[in-house]
Protein backbone atom coordinates (compact mmCIF):
# COMPACT_ATOMS: atom_id res chain seq x y z
CA UNK A 1 0.00 0.00 0.00
CA UNK A 2 1.45 3.31 -1.09
CA UNK A 3 -0.15 6.55 0.11
CA UNK A 4 1.03 9.77 -1.44
CA UNK A 5 -0.33 13.05 -0.12
CA UNK A 6 0.30 16.58 -1.29
CA UNK A 7 3.46 15.67 -3.18
CA UNK A 8 5.18 18.68 -4.65
CA UNK A 9 8.45 18.66 -6.59
CA UNK A 10 10.16 21.31 -8.67
CA UNK A 11 13.36 21.14 -10.67
CA UNK A 12 14.70 24.67 -10.60
CA UNK A 13 11.65 26.81 -11.33
CA UNK A 14 9.97 24.08 -13.28
CA UNK A 15 7.19 22.34 -11.30
CA UNK A 16 7.11 18.62 -12.11
CA UNK A 17 4.73 17.27 -9.49
CA UNK A 18 2.05 19.63 -8.23
CA UNK A 19 0.15 18.68 -5.09
CA UNK A 20 -0.20 15.05 -6.13
CA UNK A 21 -2.44 12.74 -4.09
CA UNK A 22 -2.43 9.08 -4.95
CA UNK A 23 -3.21 5.85 -3.15
CA UNK A 24 -2.13 2.54 -4.61
CA UNK A 25 -3.59 -0.50 -2.88
CA UNK A 26 -1.84 -3.86 -2.51
CA UNK A 27 -2.10 -6.46 -5.28
CA UNK A 28 -2.52 -5.72 -8.92
CA UNK A 29 -0.93 -4.04 -11.89
CA UNK A 30 -1.07 -0.27 -12.03
CA UNK A 31 -0.06 1.62 -15.14
CA UNK A 32 1.19 5.18 -14.68
CA UNK A 33 0.57 7.02 -17.93
CA UNK A 34 1.02 10.53 -19.18
CA UNK A 35 2.73 12.51 -21.92
CA UNK A 36 6.49 13.12 -21.83
CA UNK A 37 7.44 15.36 -18.95
CA UNK A 38 4.24 14.72 -17.01
CA UNK A 39 6.18 13.56 -13.94
CA UNK A 40 5.95 9.77 -14.20
CA UNK A 41 9.62 9.07 -13.64
CA UNK A 42 9.85 11.74 -10.95
CA UNK A 43 6.95 10.09 -9.15
CA UNK A 44 8.69 6.72 -9.30
CA UNK A 45 12.00 8.19 -8.20
CA UNK A 46 10.26 9.90 -5.29
CA UNK A 47 8.85 6.57 -4.15
CA UNK A 48 12.36 5.13 -4.36
CA UNK A 49 13.83 8.07 -2.47
CA UNK A 50 16.11 9.01 -5.37
CA UNK A 51 14.33 12.31 -5.98
CA UNK A 52 13.52 14.25 -2.83
CA UNK A 53 10.10 15.97 -2.85
CA UNK A 54 9.85 19.60 -1.77
CA UNK A 55 6.61 18.99 0.09
CA UNK A 56 4.20 16.18 0.86
CA UNK A 57 4.59 12.69 2.21
CA UNK A 58 4.89 9.17 0.89
CA UNK A 59 3.92 6.27 3.10
CA UNK A 60 4.76 2.69 2.25
CA UNK A 61 2.73 0.22 4.30
CA UNK A 62 1.92 3.06 6.69
CA UNK A 63 5.51 4.17 7.27
CA UNK A 64 6.97 7.44 6.00
CA UNK A 65 9.90 6.81 3.68
CA UNK A 66 11.59 10.17 4.12
CA UNK A 67 15.32 9.81 4.90
CA UNK A 68 14.94 6.05 5.18
CA UNK A 69 16.75 3.41 3.19
CA UNK A 70 15.84 0.02 4.65
CA UNK A 71 12.33 0.16 3.17
CA UNK A 72 13.84 -0.31 -0.27
CA UNK A 73 14.27 -4.02 0.42
CA UNK A 74 10.51 -4.18 -0.18
CA UNK A 75 10.93 -2.69 -3.66
CA UNK A 76 12.34 -4.07 -6.87
CA UNK A 77 13.05 -1.43 -9.47
CA UNK A 78 13.68 -1.56 -13.19
CA UNK A 79 15.21 1.73 -14.29
CA UNK A 80 14.30 3.36 -17.56
CA UNK A 81 17.75 3.30 -19.10
CA UNK A 82 19.69 0.10 -18.59
CA UNK A 83 23.12 1.48 -17.73
CA UNK A 84 25.42 -0.68 -15.71
CA UNK A 85 29.02 -0.54 -14.55
CA UNK A 86 30.66 -1.48 -17.82
CA UNK A 87 33.61 -3.53 -16.69
CA UNK A 88 31.58 -6.10 -14.75
CA UNK A 89 30.26 -9.34 -16.22
CA UNK A 90 26.58 -10.28 -15.95
CA UNK A 91 27.31 -12.89 -13.27
CA UNK A 92 29.41 -10.44 -11.28
CA UNK A 93 26.65 -7.85 -11.37
CA UNK A 94 24.03 -10.37 -10.23
CA UNK A 95 26.28 -11.61 -7.44
CA UNK A 96 27.08 -8.09 -6.37
CA UNK A 97 23.41 -7.19 -5.99
CA UNK A 98 22.75 -10.42 -4.12
CA UNK A 99 25.59 -9.57 -1.77
CA UNK A 100 24.37 -5.99 -1.30
CA UNK A 101 20.75 -6.89 -0.63
CA UNK A 102 21.26 -10.05 1.35
CA UNK A 103 17.78 -11.32 0.52
CA UNK A 104 16.52 -14.63 -0.84
CA UNK A 105 17.09 -14.59 -4.56
CA UNK A 106 16.05 -16.77 -7.49
CA UNK A 107 17.92 -15.71 -10.59
CA UNK A 108 18.44 -19.09 -12.31
CA UNK A 109 14.87 -19.47 -13.56
CA UNK A 110 14.88 -15.89 -14.84
CA UNK A 111 18.16 -16.33 -16.68
CA UNK A 112 16.71 -19.39 -18.39
CA UNK A 113 13.46 -17.65 -19.16
CA UNK A 114 15.24 -14.91 -21.08
CA UNK A 115 17.93 -17.17 -22.52
CA UNK A 116 20.80 -15.25 -20.95
CA UNK A 117 23.07 -18.25 -20.23
CA UNK A 118 25.45 -17.50 -23.15
CA UNK A 119 25.96 -13.93 -21.91
CA UNK A 120 26.72 -14.63 -18.26
CA UNK A 121 30.50 -14.35 -18.59
CA UNK A 122 30.40 -11.37 -20.95
CA UNK A 123 31.08 -7.82 -19.88
CA UNK A 124 28.05 -5.57 -19.75
CA UNK A 125 29.64 -3.06 -22.11
CA UNK A 126 29.61 -5.61 -24.93
CA UNK A 127 25.90 -6.48 -24.70
CA UNK A 128 23.29 -5.17 -27.13
CA UNK A 129 20.54 -2.84 -25.93
CA UNK A 130 17.91 -5.58 -25.86
CA UNK A 131 20.17 -8.00 -23.99
CA UNK A 132 21.01 -5.29 -21.46
CA UNK A 133 17.30 -4.77 -20.93
CA UNK A 134 16.89 -8.50 -20.31
CA UNK A 135 19.65 -8.35 -17.69
CA UNK A 136 17.87 -5.33 -16.27
CA UNK A 137 14.66 -7.37 -16.01
CA UNK A 138 16.43 -10.29 -14.32
CA UNK A 139 17.89 -7.89 -11.75
CA UNK A 140 14.49 -6.34 -11.11
CA UNK A 141 12.65 -9.64 -10.66
CA UNK A 142 15.18 -11.82 -8.90
CA UNK A 143 14.32 -10.77 -5.36
CA UNK A 144 11.07 -11.48 -3.66
CA UNK A 145 9.78 -8.02 -2.73
CA UNK A 146 6.11 -7.05 -2.48
CA UNK A 147 6.38 -3.95 -4.68
CA UNK A 148 7.76 -4.00 -8.21
CA UNK A 149 8.35 -0.76 -10.11
CA UNK A 150 8.98 -0.99 -13.84
CA UNK A 151 9.97 2.15 -15.74
CA UNK A 152 9.47 1.52 -19.48
CA UNK A 153 10.07 -2.24 -19.22
CA UNK A 154 9.43 -2.97 -22.90
CA UNK A 155 12.25 -0.82 -24.30
CA UNK A 156 14.34 -2.74 -26.82
CA UNK A 157 12.71 -6.13 -26.27
CA UNK A 158 11.96 -8.46 -29.19
CA UNK A 159 8.41 -9.92 -29.41
CA UNK A 160 9.43 -13.25 -27.88
CA UNK A 161 11.02 -11.53 -24.88
CA UNK A 162 8.00 -9.26 -24.56
CA UNK A 163 5.69 -12.27 -24.25
CA UNK A 164 7.99 -13.72 -21.59
CA UNK A 165 7.98 -10.43 -19.72
CA UNK A 166 4.17 -10.33 -19.75
CA UNK A 167 4.02 -13.89 -18.40
CA UNK A 168 6.46 -12.93 -15.70
CA UNK A 169 4.45 -9.87 -14.67
CA UNK A 170 1.25 -11.94 -14.50
CA UNK A 171 3.02 -14.57 -12.42
CA UNK A 172 4.17 -11.94 -9.93
CA UNK A 173 0.66 -10.55 -9.75
CA UNK A 174 -0.68 -14.03 -8.90
CA UNK A 175 1.71 -14.03 -5.95
CA UNK A 176 -0.15 -10.98 -4.64
CA UNK A 177 2.42 -8.34 -5.49
CA UNK A 178 1.85 -4.72 -6.42
CA UNK A 179 3.31 -3.78 -9.78
CA UNK A 180 3.71 -0.21 -11.01
CA UNK A 181 4.46 0.22 -14.69
CA UNK A 182 5.12 3.27 -16.82
CA UNK A 183 5.04 2.83 -20.56
CA UNK A 184 4.03 4.46 -23.80
CA UNK A 185 2.90 1.21 -25.40
CA UNK A 186 -0.88 1.41 -25.04
CA UNK A 187 -1.48 -2.15 -26.17
CA UNK A 188 0.69 -3.35 -23.32
CA UNK A 189 -1.34 -1.29 -20.85
CA UNK A 190 -4.68 -2.47 -22.21
CA UNK A 191 -3.58 -6.06 -21.93
CA UNK A 192 -1.89 -5.94 -18.54
CA UNK A 193 -3.12 -3.13 -16.33
CA UNK A 194 -5.84 -3.53 -13.71
CA UNK A 195 -5.97 0.18 -13.19
CA UNK A 196 -4.46 3.21 -14.84
CA UNK A 197 -3.27 6.46 -13.34
CA UNK A 198 -3.02 9.30 -15.82
CA UNK A 199 -0.69 12.14 -14.90
CA UNK A 200 -0.78 15.49 -16.61
CA UNK A 201 1.42 18.44 -15.73
CA UNK A 202 2.26 16.91 -12.41
CA UNK A 203 -1.31 16.29 -11.30
CA UNK A 204 -3.44 13.19 -11.29
CA UNK A 205 -5.86 13.60 -14.15
CA UNK A 206 -7.58 10.25 -14.19
CA UNK A 207 -7.56 7.09 -12.09
CA UNK A 208 -9.64 4.04 -12.88
CA UNK A 209 -9.93 1.00 -15.09
CA UNK A 210 -9.47 0.93 -18.85
CA UNK A 211 -13.24 0.41 -19.31
CA UNK A 212 -14.04 3.47 -17.20
CA UNK A 213 -11.72 5.57 -19.29
CA UNK A 214 -13.28 4.36 -22.55
CA UNK A 215 -16.78 5.16 -21.23
CA UNK A 216 -15.73 8.60 -20.06
CA UNK A 217 -14.23 9.55 -23.37
CA UNK A 218 -16.58 7.72 -25.77
CA UNK A 219 -13.53 6.67 -27.76
CA UNK A 220 -13.56 3.64 -30.10
CA UNK A 221 -10.47 2.09 -28.55
CA UNK A 222 -8.01 2.58 -25.72
CA UNK A 223 -5.36 4.36 -27.75
CA UNK A 224 -7.89 6.97 -28.86
CA UNK A 225 -9.21 7.29 -25.33
CA UNK A 226 -5.75 8.20 -24.08
CA UNK A 227 -5.26 10.60 -26.96
CA UNK A 228 -8.67 12.10 -26.17
CA UNK A 229 -7.87 12.92 -22.55
CA UNK A 230 -4.64 14.60 -23.47
CA UNK A 231 -6.48 16.66 -26.09
CA UNK A 232 -9.35 17.75 -23.83
CA UNK A 233 -6.79 19.33 -21.58
CA UNK A 234 -4.96 21.07 -24.39
CA UNK A 235 -8.18 22.69 -25.62
CA UNK B 1 29.39 0.88 3.52
CA UNK B 2 32.14 -1.73 3.64
CA UNK B 3 30.50 -3.65 0.80
CA UNK B 4 30.40 -0.56 -1.40
CA UNK B 5 34.00 0.16 -0.44
CA UNK B 6 34.90 -3.39 -1.40
CA UNK B 7 33.28 -3.13 -4.83
CA UNK B 8 34.67 0.32 -5.62
CA UNK B 9 38.11 -0.73 -4.51
CA UNK B 10 37.94 -3.99 -6.44
CA UNK B 11 36.70 -2.15 -9.51
CA UNK B 12 39.62 0.30 -9.37
CA UNK B 13 42.25 -2.30 -8.57
CA UNK B 14 41.29 -4.02 -11.82
CA UNK B 15 41.44 -0.87 -13.87
CA UNK B 16 44.48 -0.19 -16.03
CA UNK B 17 45.03 3.28 -14.60
CA UNK B 18 45.78 2.05 -11.10
CA UNK B 19 48.62 -0.01 -12.55
CA UNK B 20 49.89 2.85 -14.65
CA UNK B 21 49.93 5.00 -11.52
CA UNK B 22 51.65 2.28 -9.49
CA UNK B 23 54.24 1.59 -12.20
CA UNK B 24 54.94 5.29 -12.51
CA UNK B 25 55.80 5.52 -8.82
CA UNK B 26 57.84 2.32 -8.93
CA UNK B 27 59.85 3.64 -11.86
CA UNK B 28 60.25 7.03 -10.23
CA UNK B 29 61.24 5.50 -6.90
CA UNK B 30 63.88 3.18 -8.35
CA UNK B 31 65.24 5.80 -10.74
CA UNK B 32 65.55 8.47 -8.08
CA UNK B 33 67.18 6.25 -5.50
CA UNK B 34 69.55 4.29 -7.71
CA UNK B 35 70.56 6.99 -10.17
CA UNK B 36 70.99 9.62 -7.53
CA UNK B 37 73.75 9.30 -4.98
CA UNK B 38 72.55 12.10 -2.78
CA UNK B 39 69.68 10.99 -0.60
CA UNK B 40 68.59 14.45 0.49
CA UNK B 41 68.38 15.56 -3.15
CA UNK B 42 66.25 12.50 -3.87
CA UNK B 43 63.94 13.45 -1.01
CA UNK B 44 63.52 16.96 -2.42
CA UNK B 45 62.70 15.60 -5.85
CA UNK B 46 60.20 13.19 -4.36
CA UNK B 47 58.69 16.02 -2.38
CA UNK B 48 58.24 18.23 -5.41
CA UNK B 49 56.59 15.43 -7.32
CA UNK B 50 54.36 14.36 -4.47
CA UNK B 51 53.27 17.88 -3.72
CA UNK B 52 52.27 18.75 -7.28
CA UNK B 53 51.42 15.45 -8.86
CA UNK B 54 49.55 13.64 -6.08
CA UNK B 55 46.91 16.39 -5.79
CA UNK B 56 46.55 16.55 -9.58
CA UNK B 57 46.15 12.81 -10.05
CA UNK B 58 43.79 12.50 -7.07
CA UNK B 59 41.65 15.35 -8.35
CA UNK B 60 41.38 13.97 -11.88
CA UNK B 61 40.86 10.40 -10.68
CA UNK B 62 38.22 11.46 -8.18
CA UNK B 63 36.20 13.45 -10.70
CA UNK B 64 36.58 10.76 -13.36
CA UNK B 65 35.55 7.98 -11.02
CA UNK B 66 32.49 9.85 -9.80
CA UNK B 67 31.24 10.54 -13.31
CA UNK B 68 32.05 7.04 -14.55
CA UNK B 69 30.28 5.44 -11.62
CA UNK B 70 27.07 7.43 -12.05
CA UNK B 71 25.19 4.42 -13.41
CA UNK B 72 26.51 2.22 -10.66
CA UNK B 73 25.47 4.89 -8.16
CA UNK B 74 21.93 4.97 -9.53
CA UNK B 75 21.73 1.21 -9.30
CA UNK B 76 22.85 1.42 -5.68
CA UNK B 77 20.45 4.24 -4.81
CA UNK B 78 17.49 1.97 -5.58
CA UNK B 79 18.81 -0.64 -3.13
CA UNK B 80 18.26 -0.68 0.62
CA UNK B 81 21.52 1.15 1.29
CA UNK B 82 21.79 4.63 2.79
CA UNK B 83 23.24 7.43 0.69
CA UNK B 84 25.90 8.00 3.28
CA UNK B 85 27.15 4.44 2.89
CA UNK B 86 27.14 4.68 -0.89
CA UNK B 87 29.17 7.87 -1.11
CA UNK B 88 31.49 7.14 1.80
CA UNK B 89 32.16 3.73 0.29
CA UNK B 90 32.94 5.12 -3.13
CA UNK B 91 35.12 7.90 -1.77
CA UNK B 92 37.13 5.56 0.42
CA UNK B 93 37.41 3.08 -2.45
CA UNK B 94 39.06 5.70 -4.66
CA UNK B 95 41.09 7.34 -1.90
CA UNK B 96 42.45 4.10 -0.50
CA UNK B 97 43.32 2.55 -3.85
CA UNK B 98 45.24 5.68 -4.86
CA UNK B 99 46.96 5.74 -1.49
CA UNK B 100 47.86 2.09 -1.92
CA UNK B 101 49.42 2.78 -5.35
CA UNK B 102 51.46 5.61 -3.87
CA UNK B 103 52.59 3.78 -0.77
CA UNK B 104 53.47 0.58 -2.64
CA UNK B 105 54.97 2.41 -5.59
CA UNK B 106 57.36 4.43 -3.45
CA UNK B 107 57.54 2.07 -0.48
CA UNK B 108 58.96 -0.88 -2.44
CA UNK B 109 61.91 1.09 -3.85
CA UNK B 110 62.53 2.63 -0.41
CA UNK B 111 62.67 -0.77 1.24
CA UNK B 112 64.74 -2.40 -1.48
CA UNK B 113 67.24 0.45 -1.27
CA UNK B 114 67.62 -0.31 2.39
CA UNK B 115 66.14 2.91 3.71
CA UNK B 116 64.47 1.16 6.62
CA UNK B 117 67.82 0.84 8.32
CA UNK B 118 69.11 4.29 7.42
CA UNK B 119 68.59 7.53 9.27
CA UNK B 120 66.55 8.90 6.36
CA UNK B 121 63.65 6.60 7.21
CA UNK B 122 61.71 9.37 8.95
CA UNK B 123 62.05 11.74 6.01
CA UNK B 124 60.68 9.08 3.71
CA UNK B 125 57.90 8.08 6.07
CA UNK B 126 56.87 11.70 6.27
CA UNK B 127 56.82 11.84 2.46
CA UNK B 128 54.50 8.86 2.33
CA UNK B 129 52.26 10.17 5.13
CA UNK B 130 51.81 13.60 3.56
CA UNK B 131 51.31 11.92 0.16
CA UNK B 132 48.55 9.77 1.64
CA UNK B 133 46.93 12.83 3.24
CA UNK B 134 47.09 14.79 0.00
CA UNK B 135 45.50 11.87 -1.87
CA UNK B 136 42.59 11.65 0.57
CA UNK B 137 42.14 15.44 0.71
CA UNK B 138 42.10 16.02 -3.03
CA UNK B 139 39.94 12.98 -3.76
CA UNK B 140 37.40 14.35 -1.29
CA UNK B 141 37.55 17.82 -2.86
CA UNK B 142 37.14 16.28 -6.32
CA UNK B 143 34.09 14.29 -5.22
CA UNK B 144 32.61 17.50 -3.81
CA UNK B 145 33.04 19.27 -7.11
CA UNK B 146 31.61 16.35 -9.09
CA UNK B 147 28.56 15.91 -6.87
CA UNK B 148 27.74 19.60 -7.28
CA UNK B 149 28.12 19.64 -11.07
CA UNK B 150 26.08 17.32 -13.23
CA UNK B 151 27.77 18.78 -16.29
CA UNK B 152 30.94 16.71 -16.63
CA UNK B 153 32.90 19.25 -18.63
CA UNK B 154 32.20 21.95 -16.08
CA UNK B 155 33.02 19.57 -13.24
CA UNK B 156 36.37 18.72 -14.80
CA UNK B 157 37.07 22.38 -15.40
CA UNK B 158 36.37 23.37 -11.80
CA UNK B 159 38.44 20.45 -10.53
CA UNK B 160 41.48 21.41 -12.57
CA UNK B 161 41.04 25.05 -11.55
CA UNK B 162 40.86 24.01 -7.92
CA UNK B 163 44.14 22.12 -8.28
CA UNK B 164 45.76 25.01 -10.13
CA UNK B 165 44.64 27.41 -7.42
CA UNK B 166 45.96 25.27 -4.56
CA UNK B 167 49.21 24.27 -6.26
CA UNK B 168 50.19 27.48 -8.03
CA UNK B 169 47.94 30.52 -7.69
CA UNK B 170 47.70 30.36 -3.90
CA UNK B 171 51.47 30.61 -3.58
CA UNK B 172 51.52 33.51 -5.99
CA UNK B 173 48.92 35.41 -4.00
CA UNK B 174 50.71 34.52 -0.80
CA UNK B 175 54.00 35.93 -2.10
CA UNK B 176 52.32 39.04 -3.49
CA UNK B 177 50.70 39.74 -0.15
CA UNK B 178 54.03 39.24 1.62
CA UNK B 179 55.59 41.82 -0.67
CA UNK B 180 52.67 44.22 -0.43
CA UNK B 181 52.61 44.15 3.36
CA UNK B 182 56.32 43.76 3.99
CA UNK B 183 56.34 46.66 6.43
CA UNK B 184 54.11 44.78 8.85
CA UNK B 185 54.89 41.77 11.00
CA UNK B 186 53.78 38.86 8.89
CA UNK B 187 54.82 35.80 10.84
CA UNK B 188 51.31 35.02 12.14
CA UNK B 189 49.84 35.69 8.72
CA UNK B 190 52.27 33.44 6.89
CA UNK B 191 51.87 30.64 9.41
CA UNK B 192 48.08 30.80 9.06
CA UNK B 193 48.26 31.03 5.28
CA UNK B 194 50.44 27.94 5.24
CA UNK B 195 48.07 26.02 7.45
CA UNK B 196 45.16 26.93 5.18
CA UNK B 197 46.57 25.21 2.10
CA UNK B 198 47.27 21.48 2.39
CA UNK B 199 49.90 21.62 -0.37
CA UNK B 200 51.90 24.38 1.33
CA UNK B 201 51.47 22.71 4.66
CA UNK B 202 52.87 19.42 3.35
CA UNK B 203 55.78 21.17 1.69
CA UNK B 204 56.63 23.06 4.85
CA UNK B 205 56.44 19.95 6.98
CA UNK B 206 58.83 18.06 4.71
CA UNK B 207 61.28 20.93 4.22
CA UNK B 208 61.56 21.53 7.94
CA UNK B 209 62.13 17.86 8.53
CA UNK B 210 65.08 18.03 6.13
CA UNK B 211 66.95 20.58 8.25
CA UNK B 212 67.46 22.90 5.34
CA UNK B 213 65.27 25.55 6.93
CA UNK B 214 68.41 27.53 7.67
CA UNK B 215 68.45 28.32 3.97
CA UNK B 216 65.07 29.98 4.30
CA UNK B 217 66.24 32.89 6.43
CA UNK B 218 64.16 34.60 9.06
CA UNK B 219 60.84 33.09 7.95
CA UNK B 220 62.45 29.68 8.03
CA UNK B 221 63.48 30.30 11.59
CA UNK B 222 59.96 31.31 12.58
CA UNK B 223 58.51 28.29 10.79
CA UNK B 224 61.04 26.05 12.44
CA UNK B 225 60.14 27.53 15.81
CA UNK B 226 56.48 26.75 15.17
CA UNK B 227 56.37 23.56 13.09
CA UNK B 228 59.44 22.06 14.71
CA UNK B 229 57.82 21.93 18.13
CA UNK B 230 55.40 19.33 19.40
CA UNK B 231 52.53 21.83 19.33
CA UNK B 232 53.36 22.82 15.78
CA UNK B 233 53.39 19.23 14.63
CA UNK B 234 50.08 18.52 16.34
CA UNK B 235 48.53 21.65 14.84
CA UNK B 236 49.80 20.79 11.36
CA UNK B 237 48.48 17.27 11.47
CA UNK B 238 45.22 18.54 12.92
CA UNK B 239 45.01 20.90 9.93
CA UNK B 240 45.66 18.05 7.49
CA UNK B 241 43.05 15.90 9.20
CA UNK B 242 40.56 18.78 9.09
CA UNK B 243 41.30 19.17 5.38
CA UNK B 244 40.50 15.49 4.89
CA UNK B 245 37.43 15.31 7.13
CA UNK B 246 35.55 18.54 6.34
CA UNK B 247 35.18 17.86 2.58
CA UNK B 248 33.92 14.35 3.38
CA UNK B 249 31.21 15.82 5.59
CA UNK B 250 30.33 18.33 2.90
CA UNK B 251 30.12 15.50 0.39
CA UNK B 252 27.80 13.41 2.55
CA UNK B 253 25.63 16.44 3.25
CA UNK B 254 25.33 17.43 -0.39
CA UNK B 255 24.71 13.85 -1.55
CA UNK B 256 21.95 13.52 1.04
CA UNK B 257 20.07 16.47 -0.45
CA UNK B 258 20.54 15.74 -4.13
CA UNK B 259 18.04 14.40 -6.67
CA UNK B 260 19.25 11.52 -8.79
Amino acid sequence: MIEITGLYKTFGKNPVLVDLDLAIPDRGIFAILGPNGSGKTTLIKSILGMALPNKGSILLHGKAIKNQSAYRNQIQYLPQIANFPNNLTVTELINMLKDLRNQPCSETALIERFGLQPFLKKKLATLSGGTKQKVNIVLAFMFDAPLIILDEPTTGLDPAALIKLKELIRLEKEKGKTILITTHIMQFVEEMADEIVYLLEGKMYFKGTVQQLMQNTNAPDFEHAIAAISQTTNA
Amino acid sequence: MLKILKYSFYDLIRSRWSYVYLLFYLALGFAMLYLNNDLSKAVITFMNIIIILVPLISTIFGVMYYYNAQEFTELLLAQPISRKSIFMGQYLGVGLSLTLSLVLGLGIPFISYGLTTSSAIWDFSLLLITGAFLTLIFTALAFNIAVRNDNKIRGFGYAVLMWLFMAVIYDGLFLLSLIAFEEYPLDKFSLTATLLNPIDLSRTLILLKLDISALMGYTGAIFKAFFGTGTGLVVSFAALIAWAVIPVFALIRKAGHKDF
